[in-house]
């Protein structure tokens, strides 16, 4: 069992070069830029996948392209630049702040805040203060105390 | 105490225009990063001959439509009649881009169904595709005598968009000059 298992490693490990040969000129530190880069970019076929998921041919391509760009020692910036260039802005899953995206960014803190407001209005109306309790009056209630410590006397008096 | 019944009532009327809006619309319809910006250069072989080449220099004095295609492509089949008829209905000449295709199978395909193109750009590792923005054969681009990209038609070309689209404005292109 124990020597299947490190068979199987082994094969896996020495599968891993032909499964990732474009990225065989990529240091570290640059692949791992270029996975948080594929996984940034949407694949224009095979839509709502990034390109690092897709199997699609283009998207292969594009991965390519990625690979080959950082080789060559151009920044992030850069490589997204070169992409949105031919396929708009699109292939980005994180698209820039713009005039055509303001709604986007924005839109969900603006419906938070009129579900908010919303849900405030809705609370006040349904936890209204209690009305204020008109002040003492002793001299009323020095009266009713009165009666009615002598009231159950006189009762008392008639049913006997 | 009116606006809390209303207020839903706009609400959900909104959402429900929104909502319908997204649906109507084609996805996999994304806008062009290139219309009106000058059509991307290139150089690369005929499918005739790797001895001859194209470049983009090909666009200046002539409006032309530059059709992506290749042989492995059904919808490109499916078009190709119609990009033979504009040529012929608008004079317009049409440069093919052979995309990842082998010069065997372009040249038989052309054989086989008929050549609408002038000249066909040979680009068998999709670079000059990627230069161009294309996602999915077919493609087809209008660009002005300029260099300028005008128009962009995603997928095969319908009979109507053809008719509807495509020829007035390459006739209304041919005018303006």
């Amino acid at each position: 069992m124990r020597h299947a298992l490190s068979l199987l490693l082994l094969l896996v490990w020495s599968a891993l070069p032909t499964a990732f040969a474009q990225t065989a000129d990529l240091n570290d530190a640059q692949l791992e830029r270029y996975h948080e880069l594929n996984a940034e970019l949407r694949c224009v076929i095979c839509q709502n996948r990034s390109i690092a998921e897709s199997d699609a041919p283009l998207a292969k391509d594009l991965r390519g392209i990625v690979a080959r760009q950082l080789a060559e020692g151009r920044s992030d910036d850069e490589i997204k630049a070169y992409l949105v260039e031919r396929y708009g802005e699109w292939v980005l899953y994180d698209p820039p702040f713009s005039w055509s995206t303001w709604v986007l960014w924005l839109g969900p803190f603006v419906l938070l805040f009129v579900g908010l407001v919303f849900v405030i209005a809705v609370m006040r109306g349904r936890y209204r203060a209690p009305e204020p309790r008109p002040p003492l009056d002793r001299e009323r209630l020095a009266r009713v105390l009165k009666s009615h410590e002598a009231g159950p006397d006189d009762t008392d008096k008639d049913r006997s | 105490m009116r606006w809390r019944l209303i207020v839903p009532v706009v609400v959900v009327f909104a959402l429900i225009v929104m909502l319908g809006y997204g649906l109507t619309r084609n996805p996999s319809e994304l806008p062009s990063a290139f219309i009106d910006k000058p059509a991307p250069s290139f150089d690369v072989p005929t499918l005739d001959s790797d001895q001859e080449r194209i470049t983009d220099a090909a666009f200046q004095g002539n409006i032309t439509l530059v059709n992506v295609w290749a042989s492995w492509c059904v919808a490109c089949r499916a078009e190709h009649e119609l990009i033979t008829e504009i040529s012929r209905r608008t004079g317009v000449p049409v440069i093919g881009l052979n995309y990842k295709d082998t010069r065997e199978g372009a040249l038989r395909w052309l054989g086989r169904y008929g050549n609408p193109f002038a000249v066909v750009a040979f680009d068998p590792a999709g670079e000059v595709g990627i230069d161009w923005g294309v996602a999915a054969v077919p493609e087809t681009f209008v660009v002005d005598r300029d260099g300028t990209i005008r128009y962009k038609v995603v997928g095969a070309i319908t009979r109507e968009e053809m008719n509807d689209t495509l020829i007035p404005k390459l006739r209304q292109l041919k005018q303006a000059s």
